[in-house]
């Protein structure tokens, strides 16, 4: 699973899609996210530092990181189909 | 380097709700470097703003509506010829193109240049010949047909299934989610615009245009696609982001190549939800947003007018993505005595 290449993301969380002209506003957490799925990072690190880093259980973490993934591929930031 | 003197009139001053490209068009030609621009505004109503915007048009004159015929234009734009010593004409309007196209030799002729498509390109991308267009070029374009009547359009429906666009012969058009609705815009539209409607089969998905220039030669000399982002009740883009989209390039290239369009135009197209470009419409001319490419960094009206010189123009090889355009309105202070003059002159 990969962020699409040309996806733009800046520091304050705002992702533009060049390729259709979509944007988007990332809270903190949907931010590291992406981030850590541009880094190259599996889903089972990124659940890993996100336990880590915030007060969640697993399940609940790994529940709102699918939902997450799901919007991510829904509005066509991703590369491959989930 | 001095800056080459032209004179260039240019149409379509009404910078209104559904404004018409004559501003952005001239703002692009003023903001050139290489060109010492005196602009000429060709008015067809009193009230179009871009007559008294005095920082961008040094003159306007009024002309006769196409219904008058091109023989009354001719006269017209004569008289005015004879005045202001014009080099150039830019129209604007799909419903004054055809008069231009038929006096392009005439014009030539007086010394005045256009940058126009031929009587057959025009006509071949026309709205009711769409599909046939589509066909010759590999285009996948929406099941579309013209009616002449009320009748003629419920025998077309029985085949289509709602919503159908429903379009004017020039401008507008509306989604009808039942007979009665087509019958409404039918009778609206004919009403405006004359015969025949088009029904269109309607395509849901994300709707994109793009600016394009060819050079009469095959050559795409400018193309900006857009994605409108804020479209208003009559659906016009009040505000656009240029993106970046090669597909869309491919597209442009295509028709520019294979049509060997002359002039500026714009591709209305949509992306349906399975991710398939529909050609909607082309537009014959330098659309409204034209100003969103200049910023973007192909001033396409000051190319047009350098191709029109028989200048040298490179094709633009870049543009910035994510650049965005926001319009706004704006009220203008006019003393009646502008007005007045205008009204029993026909000049200001």
């Amino acid at each position: 699973m990969f962020i699409k290449e040309n996806i733009a993301l800046s520091e304050n969380g705002f992702v533009f899609n060049p390729s259709t002209g979509d944007s988007f506003t990332m809270n903190n957490t949907g931010k590291e996210v992406i981030m850590m799925i541009k880094e190259g990072k599996d889903l089972t690190l990124i659940a890993d530092i996100m336990v880590d880093r915030y007060d969640v259980d697993r399940n609940t973490l790994e529940r709102y990181l699918a939902d997450f993934l799901n919007d991510l591929n829904v509005y066509n930031l991703l590369e491959e189909e989930l | 380097m001095s800056r080459r003197k032209v004179t260039v009139a240019v149409t379509g001053l009404n910078n209104i709700d559904s404004p018409g490209p004559g501003i952005p068009v001239i703002r692009g030609i003023k903001e050139s470097d290489d060109l010492d621009a005196r602009i000429i505004g060709l008015a067809y109503e009193h009230l179009e703003p871009g007559i008294y915007m005095k920082d961008l048009v040094d003159k306007t004159y009024m002309i006769p509506y196409p219904a008058e015929g091109k023989d009354a234009l001719f006269e017209r734009l004569m008289e005015i010829h004879e005045k202001e010593n014009l080099d150039i004409i830019i129209p604007n309007f799909d419903a004054e193109l055809f008069s231009f196209i038929k006096l392009e030799n005439r014009l030539a002729d007086a010394g005045i240049k256009t940058y126009l498509p031929s009587i057959h390109q025009f006509e071949e991308r026309n709205k009711s010949n769409l599909p046939a267009f589509g066909e010759k070029y590999g285009i996948t374009v929406p099941r579309g047909t013209e009616v002449f009547s009320i009748q003629d359009m419920n025998n077309t429906l029985r085949s289509m299934n709602y919503p159908v666009m429903v379009k004017g012969k020039y401008y507008d058009a509306y989604p009808a989610h039942s007979f009665e609705q087509a019958v409404s815009y039918f009778e609206k539209l004919t009403a405006k615009w004359g015969f025949p409607v088009i029904l269109q089969e309607f395509i849901k998905g994300t709707e994109v245009n793009i600016i394009a220039l060819g050079d009469g030669e095959g050559n795409l000399i400018a193309c900006v696609p857009m994605r409108k982002q804020y479209i208003t009740d009559k659906g016009k883009a009040w505000g656009g982001i240029t993106i970046d989209d090669e597909s869309l390039h491919r597209i442009a290239k295509k028709i520019i190549t294979m049509t060997k369009w002359k002039g500026g135009m714009e591709l209305e197209l949509i992306r349906s939800s399975t991710n398939e470009l529909y050609l909607l419409e082309i537009n014959p001319r330098i659309p409204a947003w034209v100003y969103l490419a200049v910023g973007a960094g192909q001033n396409i009206p000051e190319a047009l007018v350098k191709l029109t010189l028989g200048m040298e123009v490179n094709p633009f090889t870049r543009y910035d993505v994510g650049k965005m355009f926001i319009r706004y309105s704006y009220d203008m202070i006019v003393d009646l005595e502008l007005f007045s003059r205008l009204t029993t002159t026909g000049e200001l």
